[in-house]
């Protein structure tokens, strides 16, 4: 049972789940590697919880295979399978101390008394708890709950650690300490974690391996810093937040650079590659936030002509200590903001109403796929990210 | 408004509670009196002024001395509420899991068991006295009667459990499984433990509405009869105090069930909150 002899890779091949006439996860093949961190990131009815639920044997797919140290793992108890579940709200058992919840997988695996609570007391050591065993769950604050869910699932030795939302239940402050205690501990044991959450931040923070999902599909699959450098589509962009998505329509092609017109009449250019986009057709860009530079301009100055400038006026400012964020009202419906850093904002000052050109490199530019799709602001609420 | 408005209580509070004052004396009043009076003294009647106070009723009911079996069926009723008892708590606990499952046939399960609270009690005991009779089957207290007693506390017991299992989070059972639980420890080490409390719940109703089940049973005890059928009886021809110490007696055992399920649930309780140690709170990490 010892993880190290016992490959975590988990690979969903073509996995749909049906509940009625709902698809929940439709046709989903993903690969994680062994002693990966991975996050499954994507709004409520998205289907991770029951990717989640698939992988941990508490849901069985429609159609397709799940397979863990490559083997199939159809019809196989959570406990064979070697994975452990880590529940939202931790349905820690009311009625059994912290030491017999730790206890409890030994006790149904028939050890005695003494041998199982002497190995729930080390792993109560190892997450500081020891002096709490005697205690009810209930007695226990969000994050020392935590803990407790945390070593009764690693009480099971499992290749695979399974984590429903599992920051959702604390305050700010704590969420941020154990999302960074998390990701220590799965350094330390080095298994596969899979970690649900609807939080971008927290998704970014930990993961090595990040899945954005919409609506029972994968939007996109890589590690952070690609999804956040180089997100993939419109959706992805706007979901991971700290995203300018911009459009235009396609004026001309040369070298690799496709130059369009947005609504408001600005010049962007985008980098397309070999393709050959369609005069007149529409494109998608995305310009970090950060990459974004701002400066005041005379009301009636005429069009500086220069590309990947856009004209508006100033709608809100927000200072964050480190920069400042300022939301800039464009000619499109599409919501712009600005992240200038505080040294640049604290010199050159601008006040909400000002009008203001914003302006950023043509290699900060990345072309999009696909439609745009809504900009749904619903979705990407917390979308807030430096 | 005026400057005393707002010390003063409104007249609907004193009309209220004048209400109230008469609900309270109308509901346990005529206890009350009885009670007292079962403490009348030997040469007293069945009403008020006491002529001293005495046990000598009480003495009269265990002797026997012009009252009927009160004994024998008292522990017949004992004997059929600890059966009922029983019974319901089974059937409903493992009916309240079933349910939880929506399986074939569920709906119409559930509304004939329902429909058993609405049948009125007489019916329901005419109808198996005279089904026994057809079968030629003798009608006991713990045969027919425990039959009778079970439509009704059988569906008290499944809403019960209803109302237990719905606030019971399914996320400790799906714990349990992945931890290793096969449906059997799950059962025992998770799920009926954390029901405990409201199961208790169904096991004191069971008692009490068999203990004084009175329609349900009148037609079905067969010879002998339960502690309500011989009050009834004592009723029409014993005309002594006697009869109240046996309304005194019985009152005494119901409060004593209902103690012992009380403190049943306490215990419980504390047993889970007795394990707070004297830890220093202040060491508490995250």
């Amino acid at each position: 049972m010892a993880s190290d002899t016992r490959k975590g890779d988990i690979e969903l091949v073509a996995v749909t789940k049906r509940f009625g006439d709902m698809v929940a996860v439709d046709n989903v093949s993903l690969r994680i590697p062994h002693g990966a961190y991975c996050c499954l990131l994507g709004p409520s009815g998205c289907g991770k919880t029951t990717i989640l639920r698939m992988i941990a044997g508490h849901e069985t797919p429609s159609q397709g295979d799940i397979r863990i140290g490559g083997e199939s793992v159809a019809g196989q108890s959570p406990l064979r399978r070697g994975t452990a579940m880590m529940f939202q709200a931790y349905a820690l058992f009311p009625h059994l101390s912290v030491l017999d919840n730790v206890a409890f997988s030994l006790k149904m695996r028939g050890l005695d008394r003494e041998e199982r609570q002497q190995q729930a007391r080390e792993l109560l050591t190892k997450v500081r708890l020891d002096h709490f065993a005697d205690r009810l769950p209930a007695q226990l604050s969000g994050g020392q709950q935590q803990r407790v869910a945390l070593a009764r699932a690693l009480i099971t030795n499992p290749r695979v650690l399974l984590l429903d939302e599992p920051l959702s239940a604390l305050d700010e402050y704590l969420r941020l300490r154990m999302r960074g205690e998390l990701r220590r501990m799965q350094k330390q044991l080095g298994i596969t974690f899979v970690h649900v959450t609807h939080t971008q931040l927290e998704a970014i923070a930990v993961a090595d391996m990040l899945v954005v999902m919409d609506q029972g599909r994968i939007e996109q699959s890589s590690s952070p810093d690609k999804i956040y450098n180089t997100p993939r589509t419109a959706y992805v962009a706007r979901f991971i937040g700290g995203q300018n998505v911009l459009s235009g329509k396609v004026e001309s092609v040369s070298d690799g650079i496709a130059t369009l017109r947005d609504a408001g009449g600005a010049r962007l250019t985008a980098p397309v590659g070999n393709a050959r986009p369609e005069t007149g057709s529409q494109l998608y860009l995305s310009i970090r936030r950060d990459r974004v530079e701002v400066a005041k301009t005379a009301g009636n100055v005429a069009d500086p002509g220069e590309a990947n400038v856009v004209r508006g006026k100033v709608h809100s400012i927000e200072y964050q200590g480190s920069y400042a964020k300022v939301t800039i009202d464009l000619a499109q419906p599409e919501e712009f903001v600005a992240n200038v850093s505080d040294v640049d904002f604290l010199r050159a000052p601008v006040e909400i109403g000002d009008d203001v050109l914003a302006r950023w490199l043509p290699a900060h530019v990345r072309l999009l796929e696909g439609a745009g799709g809504s900009g749904d602001q619903r979705i990407y609420a917390d979308a807030e990210l430096i | 408004m005026h400057s005393t408005a707002d010390q003063s209580r409104p007249w609907t509070f004193y009309a209220l509670a004048a209400f109230f004052t008469l609900f309270v004396l109308f509901l346990y009043g005529p206890m009350i009196v009885i009670y007292v009076l079962s403490f009348q003294g030997p040469n007293g009647g069945l009403t008020f002024p006491l002529q001293g106070v005495s046990l000598h009723w009480f003495d009269a009911l265990i002797k026997q001395e012009r009252t009927g079996d009160i004994a024998g069926a008292f522990r017949r009723s004992i004997g059929l509420a600890a059966m009922v008892t029983v019974l319901t708590v089974v059937l409903s606990v493992m009916a309240g899991l079933a349910f939880r499952r929506r399986f074939a046939g569920a709906g119409l399960v559930f509304y004939m068991a329902i429909a058993s609270l609405i049948m009125p009690g007489l019916f329901v005991s005419l109808g198996i006295g005279l089904v026994f009779q057809m079968l030629g089957v003798t009608p006991t207290w713990y045969g027919s009667a425990l039959g009778a007693q079970l439509t009704w506390t059988l569906p008290y017991g499944l809403l019960i459990m209803f109302a237990v299992l719905g606030r019971f989070n399914r996320a400790y059972e799906e714990a349990a499984s992945d931890l290793g639980a096969s449906n059997w420890q799950r059962l025992r080490h998770v799920t009926l433990p954390i029901v405990l409390p409201g199961i208790i719940g169904v096991a004191l109703f069971g008692f009490t509405l068999s203990y004084d089940e009175f329609p349900r049973t009148v037609l079905t005890s067969g010879s002998s009869n339960t502690l309500p059928l011989e009050i009834w009886a004592m009723t029409t021809d014993v005309t002594s105090p006697a009869l109240f110490a046996v309304g005194t007696v019985t009152t005494v055992i119901s409060f004593i069930v209902i103690g012992l399920a009380l403190t049943s649930i306490a215990l419980i309780e504390r047993r889970r909150l007795r394990r707070v140690s004297s830890l220093d709170e202040s060491s508490t990490v995250g």
